[in-house]
């Protein structure tokens, strides 16, 4: 059941979130040990869509989200946001509400209502008054499913998978640019993960906003995303682009259609033919 | 099955009280067979009718509660008072932690029984020299679980408060603090059991009042009923404490799921 569309005064109609990024390096020098965690890192994405990145631990794809949310800086290269430029060498990194992060162990506030922790953006930046603010999150959760019933439970009461919920509202009542989503189901069992792949999926259907979700399931990747991005270890690199055209909305018949299966074999051949090259090279990455 | 886990609900409702009364059986057959060092103390009905006929309505003895009661709260109190802010500038500040931290790791090992001469000779009377050890005995454990609690604060979080656009102060009052509050609770839960630790021992060396002189008075006069009758009430105090404190605790996290 589709859920009634966004009034407009509420969501930008204008499609914003292109993100551009251009030549991006990283590197940590811990005790003067140059760890290049990121090189030569250029990708550009559409405005809505939704791109997914697969990579192994430590192929720098964390690393990469930082510097988008600006949580970290970048030792070269450029990220544009809609033509604005978002992260240099020479800007200090500057978090933003057009750019919230889900991240992968949770960060609800514990001490925060489920309301209290959707609403928190408007609030503290102090958009509306709170009475406000707590109308549009009740309204929010109320059309996601019908959270609206939770939201007086404090998070702990809560599954993974409903605080995994939650906190996507939490960025999307801001309205954001861009969604960034750090492996959000990486803990999770494969039923609740798929019931959150659909919800997760019904939140894009309804709010078409740019995605940058962060994986290392490479089948998760292909059933939600447009675009896959295939990422390899130190430096952290950008191997391989995969354009998904699967149609949407998908489901779970999607898994199954002949297409997916030919889209996983030809990406799991790609990812093989990389790790065998790197394997022969003699990098530990990706293999 | 159903009854199975009938009897485990009542079994558990009756293990404490019933551990209780073990206790004093034991102690009357340890008495009453004459089991060696138990020769000179009374039963537990013998000390339980002195405290009746001698204790129970004399005003002098409900005195020793209160003022070992006032003791520890106040000394607590400070504690926290003092404690706690210096936690989070600990947590926060690195200069001042980097000035600073150094003293209060040399003074933290000290116990706080060993600060009773300083003190005497430092404060003006008696009752504030008390007070200064017992606030002594609270006040490093009260700080160490802030500083920590402040420097385990989740990075998300505050990545998270900034990323939304709190200020700085936002982010202090309603993300730090927030977060802090476990380890105060922790801080206070260790907290109030070293401060009556310290106030009965306080009391035996440097006081002529409280629960602790009474049970000292109880064994200088050989009257080892006064003893036990002191112990038992020290016993009880610091239960009422405890769970106060775990009452108080309770109200500071409502989104903490308890016991």
């Amino acid at each position: 059941m589709p859920a009634p569309p966004v009034p407009v005064e509420q969501m930008d109609t204008t499609r914003l979130g292109y993100l551009s990024v251009r030549n991006v390096e990283k590197v940590y020098d811990p005790g003067g040990v140059n760890v290049h965690a990121l090189e030569k890192c250029s990708l550009e994405i559409p405005a809505g869509d939704f791109i997914a990145v697969v990579g192994p631990s430590g192929c720098g794809k964390s690393t990469l989200l930082n510097i988008l949310a600006g949580f970290d800086t970048l030792t070269r290269g450029e990220v544009f946001l809609d033509n604005e430029l978002l992260a240099a060498t020479d800007k200090s990194p500057t978090p933003g509400s057009d750019r919230v992060v889900v991240f992968q162990n949770g960060a609800l506030f514990p001490w925060k209502t489920v309301l209290q922790n959707v609403v928190y953006g408007l609030v503290v930046q102090n958009r509306m008054s709170e009475s406000e603010a707590n109308e549009r999150g009740m309204d929010l959760l109320a059309r996601t499913g019908n959270l609206d019933r939770i939201a007086q439970a404090f998070p702990n009461q809560l599954s993974s998978g409903m605080q995994r919920r939650v906190e996507i509202l939490r960025a999307l009542i801001n309205n954001p640019r861009i969604l960034l989503l750090d492996e959000p189901f990486r803990a999770m069992d494969t039923v609740s993960k798929t019931t959150m792949h659909q919800h997760l999926l019904d939140i894009y259907d309804q709010y078409h906003k740019t995605v940058f979700f962060i994986t290392h399931d490479l089948e998760e990747a292909i059933f939600l995303a447009d675009t896959v991005v295939v990422m390899t270890t130190r430096p952290g690199t950008i191997k391989l682009r995969l354009e998904v055209d699967l149609p949407r909305p998908r489901n779970r018949d999607t898994i199954t259609s002949q297409h997916f299966l030919e889209l996983k074999q030809q990406a799991v051949t790609a990812v093989h033919e990389e790790a065998k090259k790197a394997f022969e090279r003699g990098e530990r990455e990706l293999a | 099955m159903k009854s199975i886990l009938l009897n485990k609900g009542i079994a558990a409702r009756w293990r404490g009280p019933l551990s209780v009364i073990a206790f004093f059986g034991l102690w009357h057959l340890a008495v009453v067979t004459g089991l060696s060092g138990f020769a000179e103390l009374p039963t537990p009905v013998q000390t339980l009718k002195t405290f009746v006929v001698e204790y129970a309505g004399d005003s002098v003895y409900w005195d020793s509660w209160v003022v070992s009661f006032q003791r520890v709260l106040i000394g607590f109190a400070i504690a926290q008072i003092l404690g706690i802010p210096l936690g989070l500038v600990f947590g926060t500040s690195a200069r001042f932690r980097n000035l600073f931290f150094p003293v209060f790791e040399l003074l933290r090992p000290i116990p706080p029984l060993a600060w009773v001469p300083i003190s005497i000779l430092f404060w003006p009377t008696n009752e504030s020299s008390i007070i200064f050890i017992t606030f002594v005995g609270a006040f490093f454990v009260i700080v160490i679980n802030v500083y920590d609690g402040v420097r385990n604060i989740k990075n998300e979080h505050m990545w998270l408060a900034q990323s939304l656009g709190a200020s700085r102060m936002s982010i202090f009052k309603r993300i730090m603090l927030p977060s802090v509050i476990p380890s105060i609770a922790v801080g206070m839960t260790l907290g109030i059991a070293i401060t009556w630790n310290v106030v009965i021992a306080a009391e035996m060396i440097a006081s002529d009042s409280g629960l602790g002189r009474m049970t000292w008075e109880g064994y200088v006069s050989s009257t080892p009923e006064v003893v036990l009758i002191g112990m038992i009430s020290i016993g009880l105090a610091g239960y009422l404490s405890s769970i106060t404190v775990e009452w108080i605790e309770r109200r500071m996290m409502p989104w903490v799921e308890h016991r």
